[in-house]
C-alpha cells in the first residue's frame, strides 16, 4: 500500500508535512487535541467548528490553533 | 463571617448582576489545583484568561478549560500581549470562537517596558468590536479622557490601572481615579497594580465598583490565603466607602473627654 502524498503547511508558525486529503478534525487527532477546546484560524479566517470534519487542509495553508490559557 | 447589613447597590456589568466585586486573573500560578483554590478562595465569579497557541510540541494539553469550570465561572477573555487594535480585534474574534463568549477584556500595551495602555488604540478597538457585539471592559490608564471616550465608545466597563501590570505598587493616583468614578456611567473596575489586601481595601474605598487583580495572589507565597484575604479586604472597601469615612485632618483631636479631669 503506497503511503498518500504529503503537503507541507504552516502550523502554529512552523512547517509541518501533513498526509493530503486530511480533514481539519483528522489534523486536529492526530495531534490528540480536543476539537471542542480548540479554534482553529486559517489563512487568517477563524473556522467554523461545525466545518471541522468536511474542511481539507490544502498545500500552503496558514493554520493557528489556539486555545484558553491562564492570564490576567 | 456575616457581613452586617449595609445597603449597596448591585455589581451589574452588561446587564449581568455579580455577588462579588473581585475579579481575579488566572496566570503565573505554580499549579492549576493551587489556581482552581485560590480562586474559590477569593470568592471571584468572573476570572480572565489568555487566548494563546496550542504547544504542539508537548504531549499534554495544557489549555485551562481543563481545569476551569465555563459552568462555575464567567470566563472573561483577553487581549493581552497584543500591541495594535488589529492584533486585539484577532485576538477577541478567536476568543469569541473558543469559548462562545462575548465577554471581552480589551488590553492593548503601548510600551514593552512599563506595560502602560495605549488609550489610542484601545478606543479605536474598542469601537469596533462594540459594533461586532462584544462586551468590552476596556483596560486603560487613569486618564479621565480616555476613560470618558471608551465608555462613549460603548464598552460595558472602563478599567483603569491602580499601577503597572505585576508592579504591586498598589493605588498610585486615587484622586484620578475618584474623577473617573464620579464622571463615567458605566462600571470602573481597577485593574493591575494591586500588591496585598490593603491596596485592594483602598481601592475600593474610592468609590470604584470592583477590582481585577492576577499577580497579587498568583505570586503571594499562599495564594489560597491571599485569595481569601482579597475577598476580605474587597467587602472591608467596599463597606468603609459606604459608611462613609471621618473628615481627615492634621491636628489631633481626642476622643475622650477634656472635661471632667481630676483635680491637681
Amino acid at each position: 500500500m503506497t503511503q498518500p502524498p504529503r503537503i507541507t503547511v504552516l502550523l502554529n508558525g512552523k512547517k509541518r508535512d501533513v498526509p493530503s486529503g486530511l480533514t481539519v478534525a483528522e489534523l486536529l487527532e492526530s495531534l490528540g487535541l480536543n476539537p471542542a477546546l480548540v479554534v482553529v484560524e486559517r489563512n487568517r479566517e477563524i473556522l467554523d467548528r461545525s466545518r471541522y470534519p468536511e474542511v481539507l487542509v490544502e498545500a500552503g495553508d496558514a493554520l493557528e490553533l489556539v486555545h484558553f490559557v491562564g492570564g490576567g | 463571617m456575616s457581613t452586617p447589613e449595609v445597603k449597596d447597590t448591585p455589581f451589574v456589568v452588561a446587564g449581568r448582576e455579580f455577588r462579588t466585586r473581585l475579579i481575579v486573573g488566572t496566570g503565573k500560578y505554580k499549579d492549576n489545583p493551587t489556581m482552581v483554590a485560590a480562586i474559590r478562595a477569593s470568592g471571584a465569579e468572573m476570572v480572565t484568561v489568555a487566548v494563546r497557541r496550542v504547544d504542539l510540541d508537548r504531549t499534554r494539553e495544557e489549555g485551562i478549560l481543563h481545569h476551569l469550570d465555563p459552568g462555575e465561572f464567567l470566563l472573561l477573555p483577553n487581549t493581552a500581549g497584543c500591541y495594535t487594535a488589529e492584533d486585539a480585534i484577532r485576538y477577541a474574534r478567536l476568543a469569541r470562537a473558543a469559548g462562545f463568549t462575548e465577554w471581552l477584556k480589551l488590553e492593548i500595551i503601548g510600551d514593552q517596558a512599563t506595560l502602560l495602555p495605549d488609550t489610542h488604540a484601545t478606543i479605536e478597538a474598542a469601537r469596533i468590536l462594540v459594533a461586532e457585539g462584544f462586551k468590552v471592559m476596556a483596560y486603560t490608564n487613569e486618564d479621565l479622557i480616555a476613560a470618558l471616550r471608551l465608555e462613549d465608545a460603548g464598552c460595558v466597563a472602563v478599567m483603569p490601572l491602580a499601577s503597572p501590570i505585576g508592579s504591586g505598587l498598589g493605588l498610585v493616583n486615587p484622586y484620578y481615579i475618584r474623577e473617573i468614578k464620579r464622571r463615567l456611567s458605566v462600571p470602573v473596575i481597577v485593574d493591575a497594580g494591586v500588591g496585598t489586601a490593603s491596596d485592594a481595601c483602598v481601592t475600593m474605598e474610592q468609590g470604584v465598583d470592583g477590582v481585577l487583580m492576577n499577580t497579587a495572589i498568583a505570586a503571594a507565597e499562599d495564594p489560597v490565603a491571599m485569595g481569601h484575604a482579597m475577598r476580605l479586604a474587597i467587602q472591608a472597601g467596599r463597606l468603609a466607602y459606604l459608611a462613609g469615612r471621618m473628615a481627615s485632618r492634621e491636628i489631633a483631636v481626642p476622643s475622650s473627654p477634656t472635661q471632667g479631669m481630676l483635680g491637681s
